[in-house]
């Protein structure tokens, strides 16, 4: 194991101290940037190798609705629906990965495979009106403050879930990146014969990183809406939705683990930011503004903010090098 | 046979008349530039309060207000090219629909913000027609046989003259018709502004029939892509076929069950075709 870097060591113990001293309104834009940090993490997992899925609102919607209704109809305990949702993601991801990868499915027929996915989830919910409320939504049966329930009226119980989450997503990237798995998936998106000519399971690589990527996304769903107490097909399965997590990804830059962190962090406070200032009378704008930077993002910096971070680096230690030979 | 399911049938068809429009434009931009753009339904959404506001709000004739909704929305597909597309033509595939992924977040939200989640009806009531035991709805007719007009004339358009063979030419060979003299900005421009206005005539049609509001391209949007792929991007003749296909299983299955299950299995179709068939149903 590599020596902690000490800012991170700093920025997490920050991460740690924050529900003790901010108030509770900053706590519930933390809670929000930590859980859609780990789902737009989630989605980077794939998206980094170019595999771009349009439908990742197809998990979330399994991760929120399953552990819910198991919930309000039976009374399961969400510390069982919850990996049970996980596992119906990791199920879908297989289903729809394993033909798409092996018929050689990619690029925008990939992302419209996965886009009519999102629709075919969302759907489903709300044909099953039911029991789900259809477009209405629905809300769990409320249990007070209960570890069994997974609720928690007071925010700082959430906001350590959502840290502890949130690490386990970058902890799922450095996984992912371990030993061979990184180069092989970026052999893999750079040309995938000749990546399996030289000896890559390319079928396992790629699957592999689907499923922990649906996975993750299910779970970063469900615990979203444990929090906010619920659910609407729409706001967790939608299409924009599944836009919404492509494009902060892509803002903050989904090549560097804290990028699609920054993401949400941009995101939410532009959204918290147009909503102060504006007030509520201005439904969309902040929408309207995340539309146009997409577009600018995919023209002028498609690798992020962090991304352009790190080529900044890479011309100054590309400058410190020619320097060096200079001298 | 059953009257109603009748009836399912043949409003599917109707239906499927104007997703063929749909499919047309989309195709043709995708087979001539190579770019998918996702929010072309969005376009489409434009061009319907185009006519909303034209003809309800300040008193155009019809006529007139869907003429104005055409080259608008043409104008537009001009802008969305220059301003979206060109700049990414370069670039991976994926990066091209992703900026039309922003768009269609922007176009969606901007009319949220601009007319509100309110649904506007254009307030035009067409006579319903009855044919025996089933009802027709006199704008679904004519929203059929302006749709099919519309693809004819694109059709002798590329087929007869020299502008239609240069831009069919183009999407067989980029590379080669460049040295042949086509100027291929020039090519992409007339095609994004086609492309348009095809979204435009939809617009108009789909006026007299639905409510306008933000999201209505979200309806069609996806149904259109589905089409398009299904028939093979970039294969107008496919694509006119599968748009009648989906519209059927969509009509024949509201019938059986609800109109949510229906589009669930149109894109359940669609993933399981898009998997076993990824050129199209016509593809040899």
């Amino acid at each position: 194991m590599r020596a902690w870097h000490p800012a991170a060591l700093v920025g997490l113990a920050a991460l740690v101290a924050f529900p003790f001293v901010v108030p509770v309104y900053f706590l519930h834009m933390l809670i929000q940037i930590l859980l859609w940090g780990f789902v737009y993490t989630a989605w980077s997992l794939m998206g980094r190798f170019g595999f771009v899925s349009l439908g990742h609102g197809a998990f979330m919607g399994i991760g929120a609705y399953v552990p819910a209704l198991l919930w309000n109809y039976e009374g399961v305990t969400p510390w069982l629906s919850i990996p049970l949702s996980m596992l119906l993601s990791a199920l879908l991801a297989v289903v729809i990965g394993y033909p798409c990868f092996r018929l050689k499915v990619v690029g925008h027929y990939f992302a419209l495979v996965t886009l009519a996915l999102g629709q075919v989830v969302m759907l489903t919910i709300v044909a099953a009106r039911d029991i789900t409320g259809g477009s209405l939504g629905m809300t769990q049966k409320l249990a007070g403050h209960s570890w069994y329930a997974l609720q928690f009226p007071e925010k700082g119980y959430f906001y350590g879930v959502a840290l502890v989450v949130w690490l386990g997503g970058l902890a799922a990237w450095r996984w992912l990146d371990r030993g061979v798995g990184r180069e092989a998936l970026e052999a893999i998106s750079e040309d995938e014969e000749a990546a399996a000519a030289v000896g890559i399971d390319v079928m396992r690589e790629k699957l592999r990183v689907t499923v922990v990527s649906a996975v993750l996304t299910a779970l970063g769903g469900a615990l979203y809406v444990q929090y906010l107490m619920y659910l609407n097909p729409e706001t967790v399965s939608g299409i924009s939705v599944s836009l919404q997590i492509v494009f902060a990804a892509i803002a903050g830059g989904m090549y560097t683990p804290l990028g699609p962190t920054v993401g949400a962090l941009l995101t939410i406070a532009l959204t918290e930011g147009l909503r102060v200032w504006f007030g509520t009378s201005f439904v969309g704008a902040a929408n309207t503004i995340y539309g146009i930077l997409l577009v600018l993002f995919i023209i002028f910096m498609p690798r992020g903010i962090l991304g352009l971070r790190e080529t900044w680096r890479a011309r100054r230690a590309r400058a410190a090098t020619l320097i060096s030979a200079g001298s | 046979m059953d009257i109603y399911l009748l009836e399912a049938v043949v409003n599917g068809v109707l239906l499927g008349g104007v997703l063929a429009l749909l499919a047309l434009g989309l195709n043709l931009i995708f087979g001539v530039i190579d770019v998918v753009w996702i929010a072309y339904a969005d376009l489409v959404m434009c061009g319907m309060y185009g006519v909303y506001w034209l003809h309800a709000y300040f008193g155009w004739p019809l006529a007139l207000a869907c003429v104005a909704a055409i080259v608008g929305v043409a104008l537009l597909g001009l802008l969305v090219h220059v301003l979206i597309i060109a700049p990414v033509l370069g670039s991976a595939p994926i990066n091209q629909l992703l900026a039309t992924g922003g768009l269609l977040y922007f176009l969606q939200s901007f009319a949220t913000l601009l007319f509100g989640t309110d649904f506007r009806n254009i307030g035009v009531r067409l006579p319903v027609i009855e044919l025996g035991d089933i009802f027709i709805s006199y704008a679904r007719l004519i929203a059929f046989a302006a749709a099919l007009l519309g693809a004819t004339a694109l059709y002798l358009f590329l087929k007869r003259s020299y502008l239609g063979t240069a831009i069919r030419a183009i999407s067989q060979d980029r590379e080669i018709m460049g040295l042949m003299g086509v100027d291929q900005r020039r090519i992409y421009l007339i095609t994004s502004a086609i492309g348009g206005a095809l979204a435009g005539l939809a617009a108009c049609l789909l006026a007299l029939q639905y409510d306008v509001h933000p999201f209505i391209g979200n309806t069609f949007g996806p149904l259109t892509f589905m089409i398009c792929v299904l028939g093979g991007l970039g294969n107008m003749l496919g694509g006119f076929i599968a748009a009648f296909i989906i519209s059927q299983i969509i009509a024949i299955g509201g019938y059986y069950s609800s109109t949510e299950l229906s589009y669930v299995l149109a894109f359940t179709l669609f993933i399981v075709l898009m998997i076993a068939r990824p050129r199209g149903i016509l593809a040899r």
